[in-house]
């Protein structure tokens, strides 16, 4: 029988929420890597036993854990305990958690400076990944979005990392500044129609697109209008909080700005607003119906300075209609004296015939809707803050 | 032989309980002992000092025979007490809340 595992990051552990397809009953893990903020977790879409984990510390830095059995057992995918740290031919294994921009001439990039944020030059320093997205054929791929922004792959199953440097370095990285939470590399989004198209977002550049399998890079950013910049209409310098794409129409992108909901339906070659009749556009959190590419789902947030639900009311707003026409979605979510957040990267569905949608607050809740947002429960009400929420929907 | 202690959240990683024990050839500063170390536990690379520049990360501090030695340069010697076994090389997690 068919289920779901829902990977949840949190700021102390990593935790393993598991149902059967009614997704009713529910078996939470204990902490796994407890005390570390796990940042975000996501399985291979080609094997679901493969899932790749963020694991970071102020104190530690960066680690980077698999799993080959569906979150059972973790290792760090680079040299064992007690192995040789050289290869036979001398050169030296694999280190998981070593990940350096390239400046190398042959493949690199220069590495000059971003805008610190009282607007002089800052060198670029790695500080975490904040993204993990497997590719979508091959289970030892996987890309990272890491802080300072930049764009990693790794080829062999997380052992060893290296920069897509074209993005960093495509021309107007200089200019980039970071938001309040750094400046990272937050979404990449692979097209499952075209191996050579990718899309990622940064906060706060914006959005860029590369057709060529990351090798080249062009900011994606025509038609927003961001008010907290000197420019509005900017070619980079938007804060984009999210960006979220179905596959069945991967030119369709859904957008969750800093103040705004937009859309495109060229690839990001431009973009229009959706908001609509929020009762706010500002959010960080937003997805699409696994089986409806025009069902959109977001959360609402008062605004920039008061990052919890309005008037104390946790509601999930649908549009069944690309946008612009919202419902709110409130059965079982508290609707008074609730002051939690939704953080960009906690949102996620499965592809059960009737799609299920989870989302993970900074209150610790996780919660779930097995009939596409109609109803909602709490699968859990009280882990560390959540950071991310990624579901996997198993044979 | 050299005794270091590593915080819980670096043992867990490296898998290992208690005490490490480490042959460090020649002079014994902090650079040999975490160079023998990181060889041992490739695990460790960049969390104690970073991948790159070897300095040491900014949360974690060197402690022996009760002296705070974080700030001596990398290739000081290490008291003789720590050079002879008698007092461990204690790599600690620096004091923060939350």
């Amino acid at each position: 029988m068919s289920g779901v595992r829902v990977l949840v990051g949190t700021r102390k552990g990593a935790f393993i929420l598991t149902s059967d397809a009614k997704r009713e009953r529910w078996q939470v893990s204990s902490p796994h890597f407890a005390g570390w903020e796990m940042y975000h977790l996501k399985g291979s879409p080609v094997d679901p036993n493969r899932i790749y984990a963020s694991q970071s510390s102020s104190w530690f830095g960066q680690i980077v854990q698999r799993s080959d059995d569906g979150g059972k057992s973790w290792h760090q995918p680079g040299t064992p305990p007690g192995e040789p740290t050289t290869a036979p031919d001398g050169s030296p294994k694999g280190e998981s958690n070593k990940f350096v921009y390239d400046t190398s001439p042959e493949t690199g990039k220069p590495l000059t400076t971003h805008q610190w944020y009282d607007g002089t030059p800052h060198p670029w320093e790695f500080k975490r990944v904040w993204h993990l997205e497997p590719s979508l054929t091959d289970p030892d791929t996987v890309y990272a979005g890491v802080e300072d922004a930049a764009l990693f792959r790794s080829t062999d199953g997380g052992q060893t990392w290296q920069e897509l440097s074209g993005l960093r370095g495509h021309g107007t990285g200089s200019s980039w500044a970071p938001g309040a939470g750094g400046m990272c590399l937050h979404t990449i989004l692979l097209d499952p129609s075209n191996p050579s198209r990718m899309f990622i977002a940064i906060s706060s550049a914006g959005a860029f697109r590369s057709d060529d399998a990351g090798k080249t890079w062009r900011p994606i950013n025509r038609g927003l209008h961001s008010l907290y910049i000197p420019n509005p209409t900017a070619e980079v310098g938007h804060c984009v909080h999210r960006i979220a794409m179905n596959g069945l129409r991967p030119n369709v992108l859904f957008m969750q700005k800093h103040w705004d909901v937009m859309r495109s339906d060229d690839g990001g070659e431009s973009w229009h607003e959706i908001s609509g009749n929020l009762p706010t556009d500002f959010g960080f959190a937003i997805d699409v119906h696994a089986h409806e590419p025009n069902t959109i789902y977001v959360v609402p947030i008062k605004s920039d300075s008061e990052h919890f639900p309005l008037d104390g009311k946790l509601r999930v707003y649908r549009s069944r209609s690309g946008g612009n026409e919202w419902e709110a979605l409130t059965k079982g979510l508290p609707q008074s004296d609730c002051y939690v957040n939704v953080l960009r990267d906690a949102m996620a569905v499965d592809s059960l015939d009737k799609c299920g949608v989870y989302f993970g607050t900074t209150g610790g809740q996780v919660y779930a809707s097995a009939d596409a947002g109609d109803n909602w429960t709490p699968i859990v009400r009280d882990l560390p803050a959540v950071v991310s929420v990624e579901v996997q929907t198993l044979p | 032989m050299i005794r270091v202690t590593l915080p819980p959240h670096l043992r867990k990683l490296a898998q290992i309980d208690g005490e490490v024990n480490l042959d460090v050839e020649g002079q014994v500063t902090q650079r040999s002992v975490l160079d023998v170390l990181e060889v041992r536990y490739p695990m460790l690379r960049g969390t104690i000092r970073d991948h790159v520049t070897l300095r040491r990360r900014a949360f974690v501090r060197f402690f022996a025979c009760g002296e705070d030695l974080s700030h001596e340069p990398p290739d000081a010697l290490l008291p003789d007490a720590v050079a002879t076994g008698r007092e461990p090389f204690m790599i600690m997690g620096a004091l923060a809340g939350g």
